[in-house]
């Protein structure tokens, strides 16, 4: 309750939860939202480029399509893909943090090696250099994404888990021959799980702005998928006639990756003690 | 120090291999088959066994990859599919415009960083706070490619205050290269009006740049000055009646900047993947502008040069970073 409250008081962490919210409510109805649904694949082209009215809130793309609803309708694949990728980086990274922190040995060693080799590469170059070895496509770009983002995971997991290796509570328990998968997923886990969360709710805003400079490169999404990162790629060759065009796809960007931030932040204000008490 | 500085440079070595490692392995493990890829679409399947037998692709895998060392050590990457011209030369061209880019970004981020952090610890949790707070956070929400466009937009093709692309406008002769970087070679050549002509083309790609790197500066400035603030010394000195101003821009700032130089230096890193996009959309005749052709052409040759290059940077300026801390503070030196 104590959390809750000092939640509360946090208005930028407030705001970001709201945020974060009203995005997983647009991209559950999204079909229902989007005043013209069909608009994903369909073309108008009499009506193409026209500027914002009401019928057409933030105006029209090169083919006639309605913007505003391409942006709802792009909530989902984005919201998609961070699940995925953090999801799936989280299922890789964790245990072998958890591996990792917990046993001695050339095992831990190699992982830790192994993690800190894929954190030496900056992660846009490695997502990028994955993703033109595959075909283009949101599948090979959220393997790409996940191959760069799971070691984050690991490298934290591990020095929690390092850390809680050494309290009484994991000696206690080997005294008393709890077996070591036990001590590690039923006691370990639960105990690095804040700094997990943290994690994962930053890693849902990085992961959306990544995967959308793979769209705009041309190494994600493909047409005509209402991506965002694509939308905006494909309205330069229009611009400055049709400024609607790149705008709005552009704040759902930075509306969506504000608010994971802003909520993993706050977070993490509450999570680590540390920090608290430097605000 | 010395041995501080060697001991160091030898912990780098193993994360060096490391990329070798699985450069080798993206190159010619996660392709299905890498001398197809390297054939190109059009290739006959007898093109594609005589470029395997050149490339040495039938030898066992680790044959391969002391082969594949050894090309790197010579610098040896081959030829460019996309520019027909070695990808040694190509990027030994591209880097200085990629340099004068990042580190005018990186000068921009420090600059306005570090105070703006300062200001916001000292007025902690009231509006010019608050304010940075919201700012920093969106600065690293912000998408980078987006950001450049809508500059580009308004300062470049609405106000026309800035040129819209490039490096150097076209009808203006470039300094003769001595060093690569343009506002250098200008300045030596005496040429004011091609230095206020590069300066000028600088200002929308470095600005863009530089945004998340104003942010992330900014926050770790404020979390440190806040920290250093609570120390005994300040305490003290204030309880002395040391004017406020010059206790905390020169004696405060001295001991919390530790933390934002080690962003300094995480960040150079940052900015050189960050530069892909803006080169792109400024097309910059950079390093980022040349990787992102080579990945639309699928120029494996140029991919692995880079990624090597760029990985060989990212751990030579988290070295300067250990050894500028080392320098600031002694107490760290032991720990290595």
């Amino acid at each position: 309750m104590l959390v809750l409250r000092k939640f509360a008081k946090d208005r930028p962490a407030v705001f970001g939860l709201a945020v974060v919210l009203a995005v997983v409510f647009v991209a559950v109805f999204a079909s229902q939202l989007a005043p013209y649904p069909g608009d994903v694949s369909a073309s108008h082209l009499l009506r193409r480029l026209k500027p914002p009215s009401w019928a057409h809130p933030f105006g029209t793309d090169n083919l006639g399509r309605d913007i505003f609803s391409r942006v709802v309708l792009g909530t989902r694949g984005a919201l998609t893909i961070a699940v995925m990728v953090v999801g799936t980086s989280m299922l890789i990274g964790v245990p072998l943090g958890l591996i990792g922190g917990y046993y001695q040995g050339w095992g831990s060693e190699a992982i830790m090696r192994i993690t800190d080799m894929f954190l030496a590469v900056p992660q846009l170059i490695l997502a990028l250099a994955l993703a033109q070895l595959m075909t283009p496509s949101l599948e090979s770009a959220m393997l790409a994404l996940t191959l760069t983002y799971w070691p984050f995971f690991t490298r934290i997991v591990y020095a929690e888990t390092r850390r809680l290796k050494a309290s009484l509570f994991v000696d206690a328990l080997q005294c008393i021959g709890a077996s070591s998968p036990r001590i590690l997923f039923l006691h370990i886990l639960p105990n690095c799980i804040s700094p997990i969360i943290v994690r994962a709710t930053i890693g849902m805003g990085f992961t959306i702005l990544v995967a959308a400079v793979l769209g705009f490169l041309g190494m994600g999404a493909t047409p005509p998928d209402p991506d965002w990162g694509l939308a905006i790629s494909e309205s330069r060759q229009y611009l400055p006639d049709a400024w609607w065009f790149s705008t709005f796809p552009g704040l759902a960007i930075f509306l969506t990756v504000l608010g994971f931030n802003l909520l993993g932040d706050g977070l993490r204000d509450i999570v680590d003690p540390r920090l608290r008490r430097s605000r | 120090m010395l041995r501080f500085i060697l001991r160091r440079a030898l912990l780098a070595i193993p994360s060096l291999f490391g990329l070798l490692v699985l450069t080798f392995f993206l190159i010619r493990v996660v392709p299905a088959d890498p001398a197809a890829a390297l054939a190109g679409e059009n290739a006959t399947p007898a093109q594609v066994a005589e470029i395997r037998r050149q490339y040495g692709l039938d030898r066992p895998l680790h044959e391969q990859f002391v082969v594949y060392l050894g090309q790197v050590a010579r610098f040896e990457f081959g030829e460019s599919a996309y520019s027909r011209r070695p990808v040694a030369l190509d990027i030994k061209q591209r880097l200085p415009a990629t340099l004068e880019l990042t580190v005018s970004a990186l000068l921009l981020a420090t600059l306005l960083g570090i105070p703006l952090g300062t200001i916001a610890a000292v007025y902690h949790n009231r509006w010019p706070d608050t304010l940075l707070r919201v700012l920093s956070v969106a600065g690293v929400a912000i998408a980078a490619f987006w950001f450049a466009i809508e500059l580009q937009l308004l300062f470049a093709m609405d106000l026309g205050w800035f040129p819209l692309r490039g490096r150097m406008s076209s009808g203006l002769a470039a300094p003769p290269a001595v060093t690569g970087f343009l506002l250098l070679d200008s300045l030596i050549a005496g040429r004011l009006d091609a230095f206020r002509d590069a300066l000028h083309h600088l200002v929308l790609p470095a600005v863009t740049l530089s945004l998340g790197g104003i942010a992330t500066i900014a926050r770790f400035t404020r979390a440190g000055v806040l920290e250093t603030l609570q120390k005994d010394f300040v305490l003290y000195e204030r309880a002395q009646g040391f004017p406020s101003r010059a206790l905390i821009w020169r004696f405060v700032l001295k001991n919390s900047v530790v933390a934002a130089i080690t962003q300094i230096g995480l960040l150079f890193g940052a900015l050189i993947a960050g530069a892909v996009v803006v080169e792109t959309i400024f097309d910059w005749p950079g390093i980022g502008f040349y990787t992102v052709q080579a990945i639309l052409t699928a120029d494996y040759k140029v991919m692995l040069a880079v990624t090597l290059l760029i990985g060989v940077i990212y751990a030579a300026v988290n070295i300067l970073v250990d050894l500028v801390h080392g320098l600031i503070d002694p107490r760290l030196r032991e720990q290595l």
